[in-house]
Parts: C-alpha cells; sequence; structure tokens
C-alpha cells in the first residue's frame, strides 16, 4: 500500500457515538481476516499494532516466553455504525500464540469471534478455537474456499467441533458473504445469552 | 497501510514518547473506548498530545488514535492517561467490556440490525 497519510481518507466517528462494540475474526496468515473485514467495514481497514505488556505474562501462559522479550503483535480493524450512539469495531488478528499474549488487553469485552479457516491448512485453527474455548469467548467458524476441498462435516471432524458450534461456508471477498458470517455470529451469542441467562431478573 | 513494525521502532522514540513510562493504568482505557478531547493543543505541549487532541475534537477510538499516531496502543494509553489527569480529555467507555461480554438483548437487536442493512 502507498504511504501516504491516512489523514485525507479519515471518517471520524459520529459526534454521538457513545459505545462501542467488538468482534474480532481470527485465523492464520493469509486466510483473508483483512479481507473480511474489509469487505463489511464503512471505512479502509487502518492497521496497528501492540505490545505484550508486563502484567499480561502472568495471565497467560508466561512459560512460552523466553526472557523479556517484547511481543509484538500487529492487526487491523474497520467498523460498522450501528445505531447513532453505537458503533462496531471488527478486529482481524492474527491466530498464532503470540497473539493471545495481548487478547486481554486488546479483546476483553468482545461481543464474540469469528474463526476464518484454510481448508488447506486447518490445523492453523486449533490452538484458536483451544483459546476461544479458554475465554469462553461465543465464536463461529466460517471456512474461507479457496478451491476445492474437504466437506463442511469433515472440517468439523477435524476442528473436533461441538455440534453447538455454528460452521459455515464464506467469500470474505463478498460483502453479503461476510455479513452473513457477521449476522450467524450475533444471532449465535443471542442464542448463547438465552441459554446462560442470569438468575437475576426475571 | 503498513506501519513500522516495532521491532524495528527506534528504542529511544518510544521512551521519549512515554518519559520512560512502560505501563498505563490499564482499567483506564479499554481498545475501544471514545476519546474526546476537551480542549484545543496548547502551545508546548508534546507533539503527539497535539496529534490526540486535534484527532478526538470527534470522538475517536484508542485503536484509531494508535493507527494514526503509529504507535503502539498501550504506549497511546500511557499517553491518554496524561490528558486524562489534566482534564483535557474525556473517556466514553464500551458499556459491553464493563458487563464481561454480556451486552443486553437490545444491543444485539441493533448490532443485528445494522448487520442486516449493510
Amino acid at each position: 500500500m502507498p504511504s501516504k497519510t491516512s489523514d485525507d481518507v479519515r471518517t471520524p466517528l459520529r459526534a454521538t457515538a457513545l459505545d462501542a462494540l467488538k468482534i474480532v475474526v481470527v485465523g492464520g496468515f493469509g486466510v483473508g481476516k483483512t479481507t473480511m473485514v474489509g469487505s463489511v467495514s464503512e471505512i479502509r481497514p487502518l492497521s496497528t499494532e501492540e505490545v505484550m505488556t508486563q502484567a499480561s505474562v502472568g495471565i497467560d501462559d508466561a512459560s512460552r516466553v523466553r526472557e523479556k522479550t517484547t511481543t509484538t503483535v500487529a492487526f487491523d480493524f474497520g467498523r460498522i455504525t450501528v445505531t447513532p450512539d453505537k458503533v462496531l469495531y471488527l478486529f482481524g488478528a492474527p491466530g498464532q500464540e503470540r497473539f493471545w499474549f495481548v487478547w486481554d488487553q486488546l479483546f476483553a469485552g468482545s461481543l464474540g469471534a469469528v474463526v476464518l479457516v484454510d481448508t488447506r491448512r486447518v490445523e492453523d485453527s486449533w490452538y484458536s478455537i483451544d483459546r476461544l474455548e479458554h475465554h469462553r469467548m461465543p465464536f463461529v467458524v466460517a471456512v474461507n474456499r479457496f478451491a476445492d476441498g474437504p466437506s463442511l462435516d469433515a472440517v468439523r471432524d477435524a476442528l473436533a467441533l461441538s455440534p453447538d458450534v455454528p460452521l459455515i461456508e464464506c467469500d470474505a471477498r463478498k460483502r453479503s458473504s461476510s455479513k452473513h458470517v457477521l449476522i450467524t455470529l450475533v444471532e449465535h451469542i443471542t442464542r448463547m445469552n438465552a441459554l446462560s441467562a442470569p438468575e437475576s431478573t426475571s | 497501510m503498513t506501519p513500522r513494525p516495532i521491532d524495528r521502532e527506534n528504542p529511544d522514540r518510544l521512551y521519549t514518547v512515554t518519559g520512560g513510562r512502560t505501563r498505563a493504568d490499564e482499567n483506564a482505557f479499554d481498545s475501544v473506548s471514545l476519546i474526546v478531547s476537551e480542549c484545543e493543543p496548547a502551545p508546548g505541549m508534546q507533539s503527539e498530545h497535539v496529534r490526540i487532541l486535534q484527532l478526538t475534537r470527534q470522538p475517536t477510538a484508542v485503536v484509531e488514535i494508535s493507527a494514526e499516531l503509529r504507535l503502539p496502543v498501550s504506549v497511546v494509553k500511557i499517553l491518554l492517561r496524561d490528558l486524562l489527569d489534566t482534564g483535557r480529555i474525556t473517556v466514553r467507555h464500551p458499556s459491553a467490556a464493563l458487563q464481561f461480554g454480556r451486552p443486553d438483548p437490545e444491543t444485539l437487536r441493533q448490532v443485528l440490525s445494522a448487520l442486516q442493512d449493510l
């Protein structure tokens, strides 16, 4: 991409924006995370990075950190206006191990996640699925089809996905398809919330 | 846009930007807290603070400030802490984060509706 500043294309939020929500798209390198974010975002995806703070070392699996090296994770994001006062941020995040060290720093409080899978490298997703389950984060799995490959049933087996996790096909380049993935996720979150409804107000 | 990887960043620059601090109060800002400036930049202010006050004339999420300034999110949080402590910005915290990711059903309905309208 050209190195010009993004000032000239920057679209600010509305002055009435009060509350931001997050959904994270997790997947291996080249699986189409940025493409998916870009296909539904109102702004051209922005990228930035985070460094792992000392605080998060103790939270996750610190034994995997050798010495005190700085861990950096690049990620990108776009956004969708929900209401005049609510905005949804969509993050594309790498699923590799070091990414999970910054999960709490960046993505605590996310509504849910999409695990984007390339059927040629299904095993890239194992770790992400394990971590999302660990964080009790609702998620759906979307297969971004690049070529003919295993059926969804075969993918479900390969990922050892529980039957209640939605698994769908998508074409991340197409807005309608990415939109369908996100709708599937939000419907899934709604169901999960209803199932685990607090005993409080009834 | 491809920001410089932090690995290749000049460590002195990050040290100078943050005055040598390495941590902000993690609870003060979420990655999508919306920041709003409450004043105009004043002469003599650190250039990063000036940029933040300019950017946040309209509400701006912490991650967007990070992308615009090409600084890691946690470095931006340290800069924001200074501005918050001196009353130069206000913060609109995300409500979902405070409820451990359990948004109310109405919020989910609104998100669903916004997605369907895409």
